[in-house]
């Protein structure tokens, strides 16, 4: 199976293809609705982000707490389509690849072509399973939030499959 | 003759069953989901049967709860009228034993204030039915719902003269509409009948009930309108993480209650692959 490393690089990029399976290895930051809404706020009002967003991959997770001796709880992605709204500014700001569940709207395709982007799918309820790729988490802002604060993972095999490729084909596309 | 159930007793019970819910895979749904796996043939759908098998084992094994949405508390209470329940308050001791649960067993507190999106820390309050029954039993069940599933969940009143096959084309686009969101294959609840409310929860019940296999013989109309609702579902090709298949519904569970002349409200509530639910009597 193909392998990739972040941060992204457009070639690697390129050579995917909706439908693909390959394993994700480096760093992926998770975010869900509530952080997703402070970003954008702080893109509106020009502020500096809590991370670089430019190549990297957001992970659409909210963790259960890591029970003593673990890493991290459970881990799986959550419905991407509620971030939506929330994208497109993130993919002007650099933003290269997104993880999550189901299929996303025309304007993200579109926006995904544009950006010269990447959709994965990572296996939904199977947030047991995926925890065993996770190597290390680290808080990198808003502890306030909880499970919806943005972690930094490091993750290793982290199977992942093309959901929307560089050139906007989606693997939902026959459906 | 009352018979006395101590508040701490239903939190000890509904801090089990929590945990219970959020680690172990239904046995029903365990089984289901391994002959799914053994008949599927679409070489991709079964490599995520297996690894939806391969998840629950984990999670069994290490305590590393099935999903990390560990859902809203959903709990149905029968409560015998000869049942006392001394030194504190149902609702109460529920509560309670779930804070206790989300808290020792490292689940995630989803719950939060509608609006103000604040979180109530503990995953209370839960969602809590209580009916009063006959006789000196204390039954508990639960569920805890991923709003995954929950979000594709839907309600419609029909004209009483509406046909089966509108019901049932009805519950089909629920199911389609539902697609790769609500993590399939699907446990999906059917409450037919009542009121607007009463179909609603009819359609979360129906989800903790076991599932029944479409192959033992049926012995009524509901029967027969479960098993050509499965077969039909399994016919549209959504499959595991909607990725294509046969394996789209692991069972259509329906409960039904009388309603009223005037109409004829049809409720379906999505249950994803890992319908979590777990009962206990007192």
């Amino acid at each position: 199976m193909k392998k990739i490393t972040t941060p992204l690089k457009e070639k690697d990029i390129r050579a995917l293809k909706a439908g693909e399976e390959v394993l994700l290895k480096g760093v992926i930051y998770t975010a869900r609705d509530q952080a997703h809404k402070r970003l954008c706020d702080l893109i509106k009002k020009r502020r500096q982000l809590p991370f670089a967003l430019k190549n990297q991959i957001i992970y659409y997770c909210g963790p259960t707490p890591a029970p003593p001796g673990k890493i991290i709880g459970s881990c799986g992605p959550t419905t991407s389509s509620r971030m939506d709204k929330f994208t497109i500014p993130l993919l002007k700001n650099g933003l290269k690849g997104m993880i999550g569940k189901g299929k996303r709207s025309a304007e993200i395709i579109s926006a995904i072509k544009k950006y010269k982007a990447i959709y994965f799918l990572a296996p939904a309820g199977a947030g047991a399973y995926l925890s065993k790729f996770v190597k290390k988490k680290e808080l990198i802002s808003w502890p306030e939030l909880g499970t919806e604060a943005i972690f930094r993972l490091e993750v290793e095999d982290f199977p992942l499959i093309v959901g929307i490729d560089i050139k906007g084909r989606s693997i939902y596309d026959k459906r | 003759m009352m018979k006395r159930v101590f508040a701490k007793e239903i939190s000890e019970a509904i801090f089990q069953l929590v945990l219970k819910a959020n680690f172990v895979l239904r046995k029903d749904v365990l089984k289901t989901l391994q002959s799914a796996y053994f008949q599927e043939k679409d070489f991709r759908a079964k490599r995520m049967l297996k690894i939806l098998l391969e998840n629950a084992s984990i999670s069994r094994r290490e305590k590393i709860p099935l999903c990390q949405d560990t859902g809203m508390v959903v709990v149905f209470v029968e409560k015998g009228e000869e049942v006392r329940i001394v030194n504190g308050s149902l609702n109460e001791a529920i509560n309670k034993g779930i804070r206790k649960a989300y808290r020792e067993g490292y689940l995630r507190s989803s719950v939060c204030t509608p609006l103000s999106r604040v979180n109530t820390q503990g995953n209370t309050p839960a969602v809590i039915y209580t009916r009063i029954v006959k006789g000196d039993k204390l039954r508990l069940k639960l569920c805890v719902k991923g709003f995954g599933a929950e979000n594709r969940s839907q309600i419609k009143m029909f004209a009483p003269t509406a046909s089966e096959k509108e019901i049932k084309d009805f519950i089909l686009k629920v199911v389609k509409e539902a697609g790769p969101d609500a993590c399939p294959p699907f446990v999906v609840g059917v409450g037919i009948g009542g009121t607007f409310d009463k179909a609603a929860i009819l359609a979360k019940e129906a989800t903790l009930r076991e599932i029944r296999n479409p192959k033992s013989k049926i012995q009524n109309k509901i029967q027969r309108l479960e098993n050509e609702l499965l077969r039909e579902i399994n016919k549209l090709n959504i499959g595991p993480m909607g990725l294509g298949g046969e394996t789209t519904c692991l069972g259509v569970n329906i409960l039904t209650f009388p309603t009223h002349i005037a109409g004829l409200p049809v409720a379906v509530n999505i249950s994803c692959h890992a319908t979590r639910s777990a009962k206990k009597v007192l």
